[in-house]
């Protein structure tokens, strides 16, 4: 059992919950996740960690109340435990000195923006850090993420804070305005992501994406988050969940994301699916 | 032995063999010759004293039974079921040769379910061993760490099993459906082990959670790998990532683990169409099978070789059979087609044919060209095999992997290229029997006791 000791409303629908997980705590690093289960009927869900504390023995996660577990997490409260969870997962980002790097966090995406973004400035490299939203009710961890960035710009879709537009027309202009960058971190919902990769790879850029397939176990026995990178199909799980953006297939991924829709109708059938998407992604 | 009629049981997932009666047991136990040679017990990976129980059942003395079994097998209400005991103990019955082996599978089976039924884990108690010899840890609760755990907790030592999952058995609770291993069973097997005194740790993957490293640190002084074989194959054709298609390792997880077949009791769904194709002829095969018939599918399994070459146990062919699945032998598939939408239609299939045996007896098979069929299907499951998961051999430094990522161990003494490092089951050997890797465990297990007390008195490095 997995206490929740603080739960705080970042944004409209987005949780930040601090749990007390001494052994995940102690080994987390940036770009990985946990597998939870809230109850004994529950289904299993991967969350990425946003961040930890190694003393207190707490990991930090940020979750966008949209499926049914997610929704179920954000009818608990602090003192409340979760049964299972299960981490840290997933290989560690790979953060190294490369000079200068644009983070791009679309939607609750951004969560998983923050720890890559404060490695990479703790190492040295140049981090610049581009965040979007539906809205500004939507942004959150705007502070953080200034303290761990030389600039943040913001991107809302209707407007409302920072740019008008995709945060993807944000990295553009800074391209054009002549920002030299050595490596692009996208996270966020499929299209953006796909976006970001599209644009990067036409400007010859390293783009590393973090991806957010389904998945049931998360340590390499179900196979549930397949993904083709570079023509061979690759476990997301243990082989990612961060790829090379320009050779990852975005169209399958998205795909195998709407799995769960076909389950509504299904003869076991769905009405929310199993949320790997929709508890990282913002859409 | 009895079972539920096909045309019931496909609309459950209550156990198939429903057991024998007691009067049914000793009449079976009684037909045994009781040969001098004994040559059943060779065939068992474990050495139950086979004519021993058999004789006790005959008797009457079931209690006399559960004893003799359980001296060498910690798990036999799960062996019982899921042994494929006619090429092991029965292959080697005397009484085989004119007629019926002994049912001895049966017979286990019907002494550890008196003892479950009878006891109930309550009036009988296996000893509490008080440990005092050390402290070891086992990673994965499948069927070698449950055995190797067993078996060094009774020779006295303080054992830890570590798990992954939320729930121990691993392949036990999340690939052999309800119908043929009951979970309640799998529970009460368990159960016992940690009235012996042994601890379990759920949620901890070891190689991320917690390194080898770490639980020498933590005082253990050997750790017994037992991760298995988890890590799903694939077919390597185009398609396989279209929706719809499973490996049996997610389809049965889904319904065996996460009970998906209860939904919206519980939260985990599952797609599944009205044509199922299940690719393979193995255990794993027939069982994803035999779930999707219960779950109101149509279901065709194609294998690339013969009837009489199916790996699978020749039960759950037989039950598979008689429960309305299809099979196209000699067929393997060569690509799966999608709707527009990405959603599988039909899985395209080519004829085989054998020829001469290979190294591992089987004979070899190849494609017969222009034989290109397509078979509709929605849903296509892939059951051909599983491999060693890779994450402890990666996050191990000095640990040596060989052919498909297996544990390299020396053969007396299980360990491997790491001191006080331990393994067996599927791990080493790739994906195999249950009763194998239960086999292994416990020869491990003995191993270990052989390390410890040899190194007692030097300090652990």
């Amino acid at each position: 059992m997995f206490e929740i000791l603080e739960k705080e409303l970042l944004a409209r629908d987005i949780w930040k919950y601090t749990i007390a997980a001494p052994e995940v705590a102690k080994k987390a690093q940036p770009g990985q996740f946990v597998v939870l289960r809230l109850h004994e009927q529950g289904e299993r869900i991967p969350i990425s960690i946003s961040d930890w504390d190694r003393d207190a023995g707490t990991i930090t996660l940020i979750v966008q109340a949209v499926g049914h577990t997610t929704k179920r997490l954000a009818e608990m409260d602090a003192g409340d435990h979760i049964l299972d969870l299960l981490g840290p997962l997933g290989k560690p980002a790979v953060i190294e000195p490369v000079g200068t790097v644009a983070c791009v966090g679309g939607g609750v995406g951004t969560a998983i923006i923050y720890p890559e973004a404060r490695g990479h400035r703790q190492i040295g490299n140049r981090v610049v850090t581009l965040i979007g939203a539906r809205s500004r009710e939507h942004l959150f961890y705007q502070e953080e993420l200034s303290a761990v960035s030389e600039r943040v710009l913001v991107a809302t879709d209707d407007g409302s804070c920072g740019h008008h537009g995709f945060v993807t027309d944000l990295l553009r202009q800074l391209i054009d305005d002549g920002l030299h960058l050595d490596q692009v971190i996208a996270v966020g919902p499929v299209p953006m992501m796909q976006a970001v990769s599209e644009l990067t790879k036409s400007r010859g850029i390293k783009t590393i994406v973090s991806l957010n397939p389904i998945m049931v176990d998360g340590t390499g026995m179900c196979g549930a988050c397949r993904v083709r990178v570079g023509g061979a199909i690759k476990f997301c799980c243990i082989d990612g969940p961060e790829f090379d953006a320009h050779e990852v297939d975005f169209s399958s991924l998205l795909r195998r994301l709407r799995l769960q829709e076909r389950s509504a109708a299904g003869c076991t059938s769905a009405e929310n699916g199993t949320e790997g998407c929709k508890s990282q992604c913002h859409n | 032995m009895p079972t539920q009629p096909p045309q019931d049981r496909i609309k459950n997932f209550q156990e198939v063999a429903l057991g024998y009666s007691p009067e049914m047991a000793r009449r079976e136990a009684a037909r045994c010759l009781q040969c001098r040679q004994r040559p059943c017990v060779k065939g068992c990976p474990v050495g139950i004293d086979i004519p021993g129980f058999v004789r006790a059942i005959a008797e009457g003395d079931f209690a006399g039974a559960v004893a003799v079994i359980r001296q060498d097998n910690t798990l036999p209400a799960i062996c019982g079921r899921v042994c494929p005991q006619e090429v092991q103990c029965e292959s080697h019955c005397v009484l085989g040769r004119k007629g019926e082996p002994l049912a001895i599978g049966n017979l286990e089976r019907f002494a550890a379910d008196w003892e479950r039924e009878t006891w109930g884990g309550a009036a009988h108690r296996p000893n509490r061993v008080r440990g005092g010899k050390g402290k070891v840890a086992v990673v994965g609760s499948g069927p070698a760490g449950l055995t190797a755990a067993a078996e060094l907790s009774r020779l006295g030592y303080e054992v830890t099993i570590f798990e992954a999952l939320h729930t121990p058995g691993g392949v036990l609770a999340y690939g052999i459906p309800e119908f043929r291993l009951p979970k309640d069973i799998l529970a009460y097997e368990f159960r016992q082990l940690q009235l012996q005194g042994v601890e379990l740790r759920t949620n901890v993957l070891i190689g991320s959670t917690l390194t080898i490293d770490d639980l020498f640190s933590l005082g253990f002084q050997a750790v017994f790998l037992g991760t298995g074989a988890g890590l799903p194959h694939l077919l390597g054709i185009p398609g396989e990532d279209l929706n719809g298609v499973y490996t049996a390792n997610e389809f049965l997880t889904r319904v065996n683990l996460m009970k998906a077949y209860l939904y919206p009791q519980v939260d985990t769904p599952l797609y599944l169409g009205k044509h199922v194709v299940v690719i393979g002829g193995g255990n794993t095969a027939m069982d994803a099978a035999r779930t999707a018939v219960r779950l109101g599918s149509s279901v065709t399994v194609v294998y690339r070789r013969s009837r009489e070459h199916l790996p699978a146990r020749r039960e759950e062919i037989l039950h598979a059979e008689e429960e309305g699945v299809e099979f196209r032998f000699l067929t393997s598939p060569t690509a799966i087609k999608g709707d527009e939408e990405g959603w599988v239609e039909a899985i395209q299939c080519v004829a085989m044919e054998l020829g001469d045996p290979t190294e591992d007896g089987r004979p070899a098979v190849r494609p017969i060209p222009g034989s290109e069929l397509w078979l509709p299907a929605d849903s296509v499951i892939v059951a051909i095999g599983q491999g060693p998961n890779p994450i402890v051999a990666r996050t191990t430094p000095g640990l040596e992997t060989g052919l498909h990522g297996v544990i390299e161990v020396a053969p007396d003494t299980f360990m491997t290229s790491r001191e006080g490092v331990f393994a067996a089951g599927d791990v080493i050997t790739g994906g195999a029997t249950v009763i194998k890797a239960m086999g292994g465990g416990k020869k491990a297990a003995q191993a270990i006791d052989h390390y410890l007390r040899n190194r007692s008195g030097r300090p652990i490095s």
